[in-house]
Parts: C-alpha cells; structure tokens; sequence
C-alpha cells in the first residue's frame, strides 16, 4: 500500500468490532484425531496402497476365480495330462490333468483361510495373555512370562510339525498349529504397551470413578493398543502363509486332492525341468501375497506408529 | 558378575527347554497312528514280537521314555529303526557336514552382500541404489527360499546350464542351495544396516568426525558402520534359524544328503529314534544359536549390559 493510498483512509471507515472471547476457542479445522491422521498417511504411501490392491484382487480371484471356467480342483482327466495353458485352462492342467487354474486359486483360498484364522487365533490368545500379564503384574505376570520365555525359545518350526503329527491335516489344525506359538510376539508386544500405558493418568482417572479392571482393560488399555495389535495381525498373516507353505513342503500340510499355494508349489517344483508353468503360477501367486502383506504391514507401521517411521 | 549370571540364567531355560521338547516329542511321536514297521501285515507275529523286543518297544511308554532319558544323556540316540540299525548319532553327523556347509556358506555370503547393500544404500539415502536395496529388502522377505530354489535351479540350472541342479559332490553343487537360502538374509540384513546407518549418520559425532577433518572412508567404516553393526548382530539370530529351518525343505528339492532329508523321511515312515534324533538336533541347534548370539550382543555393545539386552 502507497503512501498516497493511506492518506486516502479516514477514519469513519473504521469500525470497531470489540474481542470476541469464543472466537479463539473454535477449531478453524476440522478436527484431525489419530485414526483419521493414520488414514492420511496410510493413503500416500504407495507400497501399502499396492499391497492393499494385489491383496483385494488375489482375494476376488481366490474366491471369484473357481467360478470362471467348468472344471473343479479335483476331477482327474487322463486324457489332457500335463497340458500346458489351452483354451479355457488358463493355467494348463498337472500330472493327473487337473485343472490349474481351479488348484490354483482353491489353493489361495485355502492358505488365505488358514492365514487368517491363525492370525485370529493369535490376536486371541496373545492379546488376553499380554494385557493379563501386563495390567495385573506380579505373581500372575510372572508365570505368564516364564511360559512366555519357554514357549519363545522352543523352535516354533518343531512344535508346529509335533502337532500335525497328531492332528489330522486340515485347515484348522493347521491354524491351530500354527498359532501354539505364533502368539508369543503378539502377547509380547501388548504387555509392553499396557504396562507403559497403565500408569497413565487416564487410567487412575477410571480407577477413581469406580471403573472396574475389565472395564478399564477392554475400554481404556486395549483400544489404546490398537495400532501395534493391527501391525502385529498384518506381519502374522504372510508368516502363516510360509509356515503352512512350508508344512505341504514336508508332508505335513494339506492333504490330496485338496490343495494349499504351498503343495502347489511343492508338487511343481517336483516336475520342474519338465513342466515349469505347474510351479510358476503357483509360486507367482505365493509370492504376490507375501509381497502385498509385507507391503502393507510396512504402511501400516508407518501410518499407525509414525514414531517407528524411519 | 552381571554377565555370568545371565549366562547360567539362559542356560538353565536352555536345559528345561530342551528337557520339554524332549519329552513331548517322545510322547507325541508315541501317540502317532502305525508302528515303524513296514510291511506289518506280511510279518510272521513272532518276527514281529522280536522286532518290537530287540527295540525295547513293548516296554511300557514311562519305561521307553526313562531308557531313552538315560541314554541321551550319555549322548546315544539310539539306532534307527528304518536305516538297517544305523546309529542315529552317525548319521546325523553325517548329514551335517552338508547341511552345515551350505548354511554357513548361505550366512557368510548373506551377511557380506547385505552389508554392503545396506551401506551403500544408506549412503546414497534417497537414490537408485538406495530404491535396489528398498526392493530386494521386500522381495527377499516375501519370497520364500523353496520358491528361490525352484526359480533358480531352472534358470541358472536347466536354461542356462550353468550349475548343476541336484545332487552332491563337487562344489558347485553347494552354490544354488546356499544361494536360495541367502537371499532373506541378504535383504534382512540389507534393511536393518541401512536404517542404522541411515539414524548414524544423523548424529552429532559424525559432524565432529567430519570437523576433525577425519577422511570420509574413516568416517564410514571406523565411526558410522562399527556403531550400526551392533543392532545388526541381534538378527544374526533369528537370520540363522530362518536358514537352518530353509535348510529342511532346500536339502530336498536340490537332493542332498544332509539332515532335512532325513528328517523329511523319518516322519514319513513313523522312524522313531530317528524323528527323535533330528527333532533334539535341530533344537539343541536353534537354542545354542540363539544363545550365542544373545552373549555376543552384551560383549560387543558395551552400553548395554545383559541385563538391559533381556527385555
């Protein structure tokens, strides 16, 4: 503004407009709490975005893929024995002349299930057992721990195969199997979080109204937990995943004609100088999942817990 | 004094440990469903019952388990039941000789290329290398070593003709089973030095390094690198766990004689003292493993004594 524009203003143009005391207490912006600062981050880091997209088409095609040409998993077709992919066998056939295609994405979906329900099972057992352990302390925490140590030091490799021994293969005690000791990590990682956060001031806050101990666990601890319990489910998924892969390799996963990513993988690699498309759809689908959860455990990480961020 | 009693600490969880994979093992493997013998329904019943008695096998379980204790703590397995009486002990160390060779092999060459990757990475924070080194660190977690073999064996193996794809003998047998195995290290590795040299970097004494007019290969190798290995060893740890349990499943697609094939058979054929053999092997392995490389953490940093290591 020009020396002579200011000489222009008089003061009749001037209004006086007073303080208005409620004025500065109003947010300007809408509101960003956690979660909603989480989302953000999330949405800009384009290896979680890309993990989160293979992961929703790898789960339409495990559940939409079987629909889309006649066959099933496990019909036998001498006549089209080891065909490579023709006409609507997308993926060609195995050595029984099975559809690949059809083994293929029943395979995925079995492994997803198994996942999943070993996650679930994790998150059960090892959130009950780290805020128990954590929130009530002494004489009960230290039994938990003792069994928490032990369990961490047994290779989770041998328990796994001694329980399949006994079990009959299936996708749930595969799952069960799996998570006797994939709950160690989580149960560890809620027990340091509740007992960093119990002595927060929110929580004597609930104490001194009366709120009791389950009360004060399920509605102030746990959701405060949240984020890490969220990371923790997405990096046992692809865990699971190698783990049940693993078990076909040996013998010990899903049974014939059934079929998992991983005894899919196992019985390609058998005929694999002579058939290199049996492993490779497979492998590529294998690999396309743990790629995504990794993927999107990492975004996660750094969306939920931006103090890990590095 | 802190530091022996931490060791005897650990090593006591090591003997009770043990002592719970033993004994459930023993039972479990008891509770499978068939006998070790093959052919059952062809035996005469009184080769049968002689077979069962020259194995201690009509014992009562708690006998069968009380015998074993005392020889395994005499370091006797026992024979196998499927291997004409073979000794368990020979043939574990036996196998051993190649399991432990590609492994160790996979380890050393892992831990060396993940080292350099992840340093040249952090190095060049934000550029092409450091993107290579973002990429293989994901890809190397998220494909698994038998899929690595089967990819391998045919491009390099079948495609090319370069190296032979199964069997054991010379050693260029050994470089694509331990080539299969190293890549998660590689990219473990790689990932854990970056983001510690990457937070190294950053801090004040590098600057007085640099002030110091130290040269800028000093300043990397003697002040940057030697503070970011210490984190790196803790994954020494569970890097080689990964590699002996990949071992199991890498020994049997590239056929070779070491301790996964065996250990893949004896499931199979209810080999009981031979189940029982590799189980104990694998976790006496595992634990010393574990236990080593939790020691040489406390000696090699000396701001964290053992005490503080634990949690």
């Amino acid at each position: 503004m020009s020396e002579k524009n200011m000489k222009s203003l008089t003061p009749e143009m001037f209004e006086f407009v007073g303080m208005n005391e409620s004025a500065g207490e109003e947010m300007a912006r809408e509101r960003v709490g956690f979660w909603k600062d989480a989302v953000r981050r999330f949405r800009t880091n384009w290896g979680a975005m890309i993990g989160l997209f293979i992961i929703l088409i790898i789960g339409f095609f495990a559940f939409a893929g079987p629909l889309m040409n006649g066959y099933d998993y496990e019909s036998q077709n001498i006549a089209i024995q080891n065909m490579e992919p023709f006409e609507d066998h997308y993926f060609g056939t195995d050595s029984f002349g099975r559809d690949l295609w059809q083994r293929t994405w029943n395979g995925a979906q079995v492994s997803l299930q198994i996942a999943f329900l070993a996650a679930l099972f994790d998150l059960l057992i090892g959130v009950t057992v780290g805020s128990v352990s954590g929130y009530f302390g002494g004489r009960v925490d230290m039994v938990l721990q003792r069994i928490v140590e032990i369990l961490y030091s047994i290779p989770n490799l041998i328990i796994i195969i001694l329980m399949l021994l006994i079990f009959e293969p299936g996708i749930i005690p595969i799952a069960l199997a799996l998570s006797i000791t994939g709950w160690v990590p989580m149960a560890r990682v809620v027990r340091a979080q509740i007992l960093k956060l119990k002595s927060q001031e929110y929580v004597l806050a609930a104490r001194t109204l009366g709120a009791g101990h389950r009360h004060i666990l399920t509605r102030h601890l746990i959701p405060n937990v949240m984020g890490p319990i969220i990371i923790a489910v997405t990096f046992a998924i692809p865990s699971a995943i190698f783990f049940e892969a693993f078990l076909s390799f040996i013998g010990l996963g899903i049974r014939p004609p059934l079929a998992s990513l991983g005894s899919l993988v196992f019985d390609g690699s058998k005929f694999l100088q002579i058939y290199p498309y049996q492993l490779f759809y497979p492998a590529t689908v294998l690999c396309l999942i743990m790629l995504a959860f990794n993927l999107l455990g990492d975004g996660l990480r750094d969306a939920l817990d931006p103090r890990m961020r590095k | 004094m802190d530091m022996i009693k931490y060791t005897l600490t650990r090593l006591g969880y090591m003997i009770v440990t043990l002592w719970i994979i033993v004994t459930a093992t023993f039972f479990l493997m008891h509770s499978l469903p068939g006998t070790p013998l093959q052919n059952e329904e062809k035996l005469p019943p009184l080769i049968r019952d002689q077979i069962m008695e020259t194995y201690g096998l009509n014992d009562p379980l708690p006998v069968q388990y009380m015998n074993f204790l005392g020889r395994l703590v005499q370091g006797d397995l026992g024979k196998s039941l499927t291997y004409d009486g073979r000794s368990v002990t020979e043939m574990l160390l036996e196998g051993f000789q190649a399991s432990s060779f590609i492994g160790m092999q996979a380890l050393v060459f892992g831990v060396v290329v993940g080292l350099f990757l992840g340093v040249a990475a952090a190095l060049r924070h934000g550029g092409l290398l450091d993107n290579i080194a973002t990429i293989v660190a994901v890809a190397g977690v998220s494909i698994p070593s038998f899929v690595m073999a089967g990819l391998l064996s045919y491009w390099v193996g079948v495609k090319w003709q370069l190296l032979p794809t199964a069997l054991w003998g010379t050693y260029e047998h050994t470089i694509l089973p331990s080539l299969s195995l190293s890549f998660f290290v590689i990219a473990q590795m790689s990932r854990y030095i970056r983001t510690e040299m990457v937070e190294v970097l950053d801090q004040d004494y590098m600057k007085t390094a640099k002030a110091k007019g130290l040269g800028r290969q000093a300043i990397i190798f003697r002040h940057a690198l030697r503070n970011a290995l210490i984190p790196a060893v803790t994954v020494l740890g569970p890097l080689a766990v990964n590699i002996i349990t990949g071992s199991l499943v890498v020994e049997t697609i590239f056929a070779i004689p070491g301790i996964g094939e065996f250990f893949v058979q004896s499931i199979q054929v209810n080999d009981y003292t031979l189940i029982m053999g590799v189980t104990i092997f694998y976790a006496v392995l595992i634990l010393v493993t574990i236990f080593v490389v939790d020691i040489l953490y406390g000696i090699i940093d000396p701001r964290i004594r053992l005490a503080g290591a634990r949690e």
